[in-house]
């Protein structure tokens, strides 16, 4: 492949939106409520139509007839880059909602950046899907604080599910070989240039949702090298299904 | 209010109701047209709400991402109706959560189609193409209705039924056109949901038993043998079209009546599955109930902030 850092680097960004989607998709009719179901759904609709922009690039990239979907639904466990945060499963409402802010945060600021990339179609696609993830923070930080400063069950069971995905947002900030290049070729985000905002944007809402903000300073990473937890197996079993029972046929 | 005086404002209400006026939430209106219409809107609404799972059943592992991405837009939109529809129903002095716990309670119905499992990706197809085509042939003429709050959601309901009722055919196009094995899928969808879809359009108008009223206050406006010969006669040239069998060895073009002859429905696995005994009643429940149980801490948890929030706002206005 011409582009290989490239390719990989829009596989690392689309693997996070695409395993997320896939999260928020299994929650589909199940929601406290019908407004939140709704919302739920509509992130998911938002993560995939993104996937979609990425991975049509990616497949131009590749330039070996690889399809989105092919690129999307045939790769093997350890191939995909995401982080282990947005594999993490949908524990409780509280959980979910966790996830998704933990990674809002950082979404929000990477698009930010990646708005400048000088490649102009990661640039375009981040335009695209700013406005998007704005509302998604906006709705999971609300829920952070509604939870965690709503009654004394719903403020034990947000602070067990942040202290639990705390142990995962570092990896946010890991920087992998291709992420290296990229940066130094004026593409790439810097994500190391992130983290100290990221914690003090997380740490003011926890204050405001009156929740404790966790002192642990031990970390998981691993998913940007393909090295998952064991829940991402499962749902890619979920994912991949219809594309390994039926190969190579149309939809 | 004396028996002369009601029946007065009963003449009158039926009077405009034969102009074709509309019927708002704060006319008066009989005791009997506000609870008919609770029964059949609130119905609709749980129909949209339970129909998002065996739908909603798919989205993880739809085979594409267009077509991933075309489900989740369509199951969002049946949350949507339902949404509208509850809301349409509030106008009638009941609350949403009374509604919830008469579907829950099994005191209200909901459309028994969705009692029916979704076992391969096919049925995505399926449902869209016939649940969602009969949905239509039953949902048009109530654009007209008489109360004008269901009216005006039926109109926005029926434009996205009908685009959902052309994915879902598209989707069995792809399919029939496909290799065997997706034809294959194509044709077993058919084979199951063809017979349910039928009975779908209601029991035969001489078992119906809310028609006659229904349809003076145009809550009805064919009756349920009309819709299903309708349903029948415009879906049998779209399974001909792309080369699948309407399961039905009965079924014949009758050149003297200009339409087709249909073979028995089988009226007893219609009741058995109203009746709660259909193949996945106790799992859509139990899906709905658990949701809603295990949503009760999140929606006690959004109106404590909200109290909370509104607490402090009044303290710093003091």
């Amino acid at each position: 492949m011409k582009n290989e850092n490239l390719y990989n680097y829009i596989l690392g960004i689309a693997d996070n939106s695409l395993i997320l989607g896939q999260r928020m998709g299994e929650l589909c009719g199940h929601g406290p409520s019908l407004e939140t179901d709704i919302a739920c759904t509509n992130i998911s609709l938002d993560l995939f139509g993104q996937v979609r922009s990425y991975f049509q690039y990616a497949s131009k990239i590749a330039g070996d007839n690889r399809s989105e979907d092919d690129i999307a639904m045939l790769r093997k466990e350890r191939e995909y880059k995401n982080v282990l945060l947005v594999e993490q499963p949908n524990t409780d409402f509280a959980y979910t909602m966790a996830r998704q802010f933990l990674f809002d945060v950082y979404h929000l600021a990477f698009l930010s950046e990646l708005q400048k990339s000088t490649d102009l179609t990661l640039s375009a696609i981040a335009n695209k899907c700013i406005k998007e993830v704005s509302y998604h923070e906006r709705f999971s930080s609300d829920w952070v604080k509604r939870l965690g400063d709503g009654t004394e069950e719903s403020k034990a069971k947000m602070q067990d599910a942040i202290n639990y995905l705390w142990t995962y947002t570092d990896e946010l900030f890991h920087q992998t070989e291709a992420d290296k290049i990229m940066v130094s070729e004026g593409a790439g985000v810097d994500v190391t240039k992130l983290k100290e905002a990221y914690y003090k944007n997380v740490g003011d809402l926890l204050e405001v949702a009156t929740l404790e903000i966790p002192e642990s300073k031990y970390f998981q990473k691993g998913g940007k090298e393909g090295i998952h937890t064991e829940h991402l197996g499962y749902l890619l079993s979920d994912l991949q299904y219809m594309q390994r029972t039926y190969p190579n046929m149309e939809w | 209010m004396s028996e002369e005086q009601i029946r007065s404002l009963e003449n009158q209400f039926e009077a405009r109701i034969a102009r074709d006026e509309k019927i708002e939430p704060k006319d008066w209106m009989p005791e009997k047209y506000r609870k008919t219409h609770i029964r059949q809107m609130s119905q609709h609404a749980h129909s949209e709400v339970v129909g998002m799972l065996p739908e909603g059943n798919w989205i993880t592992r739809a085979p594409s991402l267009r077509r991933k991405v075309a489900l989740l837009a369509k199951v969002q939109d049946e949350a949507g109706h339902g949404l509208y529809l509850y809301s349409a129903c509030e106008t009638l002095g009941i609350s949403r959560d009374e509604l919830y716990d008469q579907l829950h309670s099994g005191k209200a119905k909901y459309s028994s189609i969705f009692n029916y499992p979704t076992v391969t990706w096919a049925d995505m197809g399926a449902i869209g193409w016939l649940v969602d085509g009969a949905a239509i042939i039953n949902q048009v003429p109530l654009c007209n209705t008489s109360y004008g709050p269901y009216a005006r959601a039926m109109i926005r309901v029926c434009k996205e039924e009908s685009f959902h009722q052309r994915q879902g055919y598209e989707i069995m196009i792809k399919l029939a056109n496909g290799t065997p094995e997706q034809k294959e899928l194509a044709q077993d969808a058919l084979n199951r949901w063809w017979w349910p879809s039928l009975m779908m359009l209601g029991p035969t108008d001489a078992e119906s038993i809310h028609t006659e009223q229904s349809m003076k206050w145009k809550l009805k406006r064919k009756s349920n043998d009309d819709l299903r010969q309708q349903f029948i006669d415009q879906t049998v040239p779209q399974a001909e079209l792309i080369g699948l069998t309407i399961p039905d060895p009965d079924l014949k073009w009758n050149e003297e009546k200009g339409c087709y002859d249909f073979g028995e429905i089988n009226w007893d696995e219609f009741w058995q599955v109203v009746k709660g005994h259909g193949p996945c009643n106790k799992e859509r429940m139990k899906a709905r109930v658990g949701a809603w149980e295990e949503g009760e801490w999140v929606r006690d948890a959004a109106m404590a902030h909200a109290e909370k929030k509104q607490e402090r706002k009044q303290k710093q206005a003091v």
